[in-house]
C-alpha cells in the first residue's frame, strides 16, 4: 500500500472519531446545562477546553456565550477540531483513499457530509440541538458499521483501526485532564451535588454514564471514575482499549511485514504499564502528571507509526 | 460539401420516424416506456440523481467560484444502437484507430507521409504535439495509444461522422460504467426485455489489455497503476474508480521516484517497482527533467526509465500529435495512407484558415459555420456560427484574421437527437457518442460508450463543463 494512502486512512478516522466525540462534548455541556439550576457560561468553559479548543475560542469571539461555543464546536470552520471541519477532512481523506475503502463504506462517509453539510449551513436553534447530535452519532456510527461489515481485515483496516485509537485515546485523556481537579478528593467538596453532576458528565463527554453503573455500582467515586476511563480494558473509551487496539493492529502489521518499528516497542511499553499501574498508583504520582505525560507519549507513537510506514 | 443554412429544425431522431412511430432498435423500449407513468419516470429521475450524489460521480468546474463538485446531468432515456449500425461503426472505428497508431509509429521513425507529401512537415515539426523525445523510440508491443475515446456524430440513418479522435488521455468512461449500473438497478424489467450488450467487464479488459503491454525490463506478474493529477482535478473521481474497479494502485507524482532505473512507488513497506503506469496527466507534466520543468504532478526521470524499456506509460507521450484539430482535417488521407483503403468512417469537412482560400472562405460564410481553436478542448474558445450574434461573430473574425493558423472550421452538422424526460414528457435534444477502444494487439472496442446531450432544446453544445448531460448507451446484440 502506498504510504499517502496509509496516512489518509489514518487521519479520515482520526477526524471522524474526533467528530463525533465534540459532538459529545457539546452532548455533555448542554446536559449539564439542563440539570443544573444555576447553570452558567462557565461551564463552557470546561467543554471547550476538554476539546482542546478554548484559547481559538478567544481569537474569535470576545465573550464566552452558551451559543458561540455551542456555534464554535459544531460548525465553526475556524475551528479544525469542530464537528463540521472534521467531517469536511474526513470525507477529504476519504476522497484521497477512496481506492482503499469499499464503496459501503465511502457512500456512508459521502453521506455523512452531505447530510450534515445540509443540517450545518445555518446556524443551529437550541431546539434543533438533540436531533442534531442524535445526527452526527447515527451518521458515524453508519460508518463504522459500513467500515466493520464490509472492509476486508488487512493492512488497510489496520492502519485505520490505528488512526481512531489513536485519536480515542488523545480525546479521553485530554477529558480526564481538564476534570481531573473535580477527581481529586483534596480539592473537591466530596459528595456534594454538584460535583455530581460534573462527574457525571465526565462519563457523558465519553458516553460511558450507563456502563459505569454495571461495572462500579451506581455511586460515583473519583478514584472508579478514573481507573473506569484510563485501566478498565473492558471499556471501549478507556485508556487501556485504545492501546490493546493499537498494539494488536500494530502487531498485524508486523507479522505481516514481517517488520518492527520503534512504534512498536512505544505501544507495548505504553500497554505493558497501563496493565500493570494500579489507579492508586497513578493517583499518587498525580493525575494530571500523569495524563499530560500520557498525551505526549501518544502524539510521539502517532510520530513514529507515520516514520516507520513512510506517510510522508 | 455540404451546406447548411443555420440549425435545420428537422434533425435525425434516433427514436422516433417522422410519422410518430419508433425506429426499429427502439421499439421494444419504446413500448416499454408507452406503458409507463410519467410520475414514475420523473421521481426516477430523483432516484438516479440521489444514487450519483452519494456515490460522489462528480466533477470540478475550473473557474467556478463555489469550487465544490458538480453532477452531470443524467437522462434516463436510453441511446439505442442496433447491432448492425454498431458493427458499422466499429469496422470504420478500428480502421481509424489501426491508422493512428501507423501515423505515430511513422512520425517518430521514418516519416514516410512526409516525404510522400501527404501531410506537410511543418504542420509535424512545428506542433506542440509534436515530441522529439519520442523520435526513434517505439513502446513497448509497438502501441501508442493503448486507450482511446472516438468523438463521433450522426446526421442520418446511415451518415455518422468521426469529430475527434482523443488519443492522449480520453475522459468519461466511468460515466459509461456508472450509468449503466444506474439503469439496471432502476429499470431491471428493460434489461430482460432488450439484449444489450454489456461493458462492465471494462475494467478487466482495461487492466489486462495494459497489462499485456509491459515493457522488456519486467520480469513477473506486471505490476500496474494509475496516475493522477491529485483530488482537485476535475476528473479525480474517474481516476480513483478506474484504479479502484482495476484493483490497482492510484498514485500521485509525489507518490513516485527514480530508483534504480526503475519508476517505483513509496509503500508502506517501502520502495516498490511499477511496470506499466495509466497515466491521466498531461504530456507536459510528466516529466520535470524532460517537459515542463515547473510541474509538480510528475515524475523526474520517469522518461530516461520510459527509454531504457523499464516502464510502459499509457498512452505514450507525443500521442496528442495524431489527434490535434490541425491534423484532423489529414486523417482521410493518413487512414488511406497506411491502410490502403479509403477511410469507412467519415470525416467532418473541415476548412483549415492557415490555408488563405479557406480562411476566405470561412469569413465569408461564419454564419453557417462552426470555429474551433486548434488546441482548445471543452467547447471553450469556439464559435458556433448559427447561434452566435452579429457582434461575436466580428469579434471573432478579427481573431480569425489575427492569427489564421489557430483555427479550423466546420459546417454546423445537424446532429442526430434522442429524446429526454422532460415535464411535459419527452424532448429530442443532439446528443454525440463516445465509443471506448483499447489496444493492444489486439484492438477491443466497447460496445457502448458516452452519450453525451445537450440538455437546452436546439442546443448544439453537449460537453459537459457547458451544461450537457449523459446517457447510458446500449447496443443491441442481434
Amino acid at each position: 500500500m502506498l504510504g499517502r494512502t496509509a496516512n489518509g486512512l489514518y487521519w479520515m478516522f482520526r477526524y471522524i472519531e474526533r467528530a463525533e466525540n465534540s459532538a459529545r462534548l457539546i452532548d455533555a455541556g448542554l446536559r449539564m446545562a439542563l440539570t443544573r439550576s444555576e447553570a452558567t457560561e462557565g461551564d463552557w468553559d470546561g467543554v471547550l477546553q476538554s476539546a482542546g479548543v478554548r484559547e481559538l475560542y478567544d481569537e474569535v469571539h470576545d465573550t464566552l456565550t452558551s451559543i458561540d461555543a455551542i456555534d464554535f464546536l459544531l460548525r465553526d470552520r475556524a475551528n479544525p477540531s469542530s464537528v463540521m471541519s472534521c467531517i469536511e477532512a474526513g470525507r477529504h481523506n476519504a476522497r484521497m483513499v477512496r481506492t482503499a475503502l469499499t464503496r459501503e463504506t465511502w457512500e456512508a462517509t459521502n453521506e455523512c457530509y452531505l447530510e450534515m453539510k445540509a443540517i450545518l449551513a445555518k446556524k443551529a436553534r437550541p431546539t434543533d440541538m438533540p436531533e442534531i447530535i442524535d445526527t452526527i452519532k447515527r451518521r458515524a456510527g453508519l460508518i463504522r458499521g459500513a467500515f466493520h461489515g464490509t472492509m476486508l481485515r488487512n493492512e488497510i483496516f489496520n492502519f485505520s483501526r490505528i488512526g481512531t485509537f489513536i485519536e480515542r485515546a488523545d480525546n479521553t485523556a485530554r477529558i480526564l485532564d481538564v476534570k481531573y481537579y473535580v477527581l481529586l478528593p483534596a480539592v473537591a467538596a466530596v459528595g456534594s451535588s454538584m460535583d455530581n453532576v460534573q462527574w457525571e458528565s465526565i462519563l457523558r463527554s465519553v458516553s460511558a454514564h450507563r456502563a459505569y453503573g454495571w461495572v462500579y455500582d451506581a455511586e460515583l467515586k473519583p478514584a472508579n471514575i478514573a481507573d473506569f476511563l484510563i485501566s478498565n480494558g473492558r471499556m471501549p473509551r478507556s485508556l487501556a482499549y485504545c492501546y490493546e487496539k493499537i498494539a494488536s493492529n500494530l502487531g498485524y502489521l508486523e507479522r505481516e511485514y514481517g517488520e518492527r518499528h520503534e512504534a512498536h516497542e512505544t505501544a507495548e511499553r505504553t500497554l505493558a504499564a497501563l496493565r500493570s499501574l494500579s489507579i492508586t498508583d497513578i493517583m499518587d504520582q498525580g493525575l494530571h502528571e500523569y495524563l499530560e505525560d500520557f498525551i505526549s507519549q501518544n502524539n510521539r507513537l502517532g510520530q513514529e507509526i507515520s516514520d516507520g510506514y513512510r506517510f510522508n | 460539401m455540404v451546406k447548411n443554412k443555420g440549425i435545420t429544425p428537422l434533425a435525425f431522431d434516433e427514436m422516433m420516424n417522422a410519422d410518430s412511430s419508433p425506429r426499429q432498435p427502439y421499439s421494444t423500449y419504446h413500448e416499454w416506456y408507452a406503458s409507463q407513468d410519467r410520475n414514475r419516470l420523473i421521481a426516477k429521475s430523483k432516484d438516479a440523481e440521489n444514487i450519483f450524489r452519494k456515490t460522489g460521480i462528480t466533477f470540478a468546474v475550473y473557474g467556478h467560484a463555489d469550487s465544490s463538485e458538480k453532477l452531470i446531468p443524467f437522462d434516463l432515456i436510453p441511446r439505442i444502437i442496433s447491432g448492425r449500425e454498431w458493427r458499422k461503426l466499429a469496422q470504420g472505428i478500428e480502421q481509424r484507430v489501426i491508422a493512428l497508431n501507423a501515423f505515430l509509429d511513422d512520425i517518430y521513425h521514418k516519416q514516410e507521409i512526409i516525404r510522400a507529401g501527404r501531410v506537410p512537415r511543418e504542420l509535424i515539426e512545428k506542433n506542440v504535439a509534436f515530441l522529439p523525445q519520442m523520435i526513434g523510440f517505439r513502446p513497448p508491443g509497438g502501441v501508442y495509444t493503448h486507450i482511446v475515446g472516438t468523438d463521433i456524430v450522426r446526421t442520418g440513418e446511415d451518415q455518422f461522422y468521426v469529430l475527434e479522435d482523443n488519443a492522449r488521455t480520453p475522459s468519461g468512461v466511468s460515466y459509461m460504467l456508472e450509468n449503466r449500473e444506474t439503469m439496471m438497478q432502476m429499470f431491471p424489467e428493460l434489461f430482460h426485455q432488450n439484449r444489450v450488450r454489456p461493458v462492465e467487464n471494462y475494467p478487466y479488459l482495461l487492466r489486462q489489455s495494459l497489462a499485456s503491454l509491459a515493457p522488456p525490463g519486467c520480469s513477473g506478474k506486471p505490476r500496474v497503476a494509475v496516475l493522477t493529477p491529485g483530488i482537485y482535478n476535475s476528473a479525480y473521481y474517474e481516476h480513483a474508480f478506474l484504479a479502484d474497479m482495476m484493483g490497482v494502485e492510484l498514485v500521485e507524482g509525489s507518490d513516485l521516484r527514480v530508483i534504480d532505473g526503475k519508476v517505483k512507488m513509496r509503500t508502506t513497506r517501502g520502495y516498490e517497482a511499477i511496470d506499466v503506469l495509466y497515466r491521466r496527466v498531461d504530456d507536459d507534466f510528466l516529466d520535470p527533467l524532460t517537459f515542463r520543468p515547473d510541474s509538480a504532478l510528475g515524475i523526474p526521470g520517469i522518461m530516461d526509465v520510459y527509454r531504457a524499456g523499464n516502464i510502459t506509460i499509457a498512452n505514450a507521450p507525443g500521442t496528442g500529435i495524431s489527434d490535434d484539430k490541425a491534423i484532423y482535417s489529414y486523417m482521410p488521407e493518413i487512414v488511406e495512407f497506411y491502410t490502403g483503403r479509403k477511410p469507412l468512417l467519415e470525416n467532418v469537412p473541415t476548412w483549415r484558415c492557415s490555408e488563405p482560400q479557406s480562411l476566405k472562405y470561412v469569413l465569408e460564410h461564419l454564419e453557417e459555420l462552426v470555429v474551433k481553436e486548434v488546441h482548445g478542448s471543452g467547447g471553450y474558445g469556439m464559435l458556433v456560427g448559427p447561434t452566435a450574434s452579429k457582434k461575436e461573430r466580428a469579434v471573432f473574425a478579427e481573431k480569425l484574421k489575427a492569427r489564421p493558423t489557430n483555427y479550423i472550421a466546420q459546417p454546423t452538422l445537424s446532429l442526430s437527437t434522442v429524446p429526454i424526460l422532460v415535464n411535459k414528457g419527452i424532448a429530442p435534444r443532439h446528443v454525440d457518442l463516445r465509443p471506448y477502444v483499447l489496444v493492444s494487439d489486439k484492438v477491443q472496442i466497447i460496445p457502448g460508450g458516452l452519450t453525451r446531450v445537450a440538455l437546452k432544446a436546439g442546443s448544439l453544445v453537449v460537453n459537459s463543463s457547458q451544461g450537457g448531460g449523459t446517457k447510458d448507451t446500449w447496443v443491441l446484440e442481434d
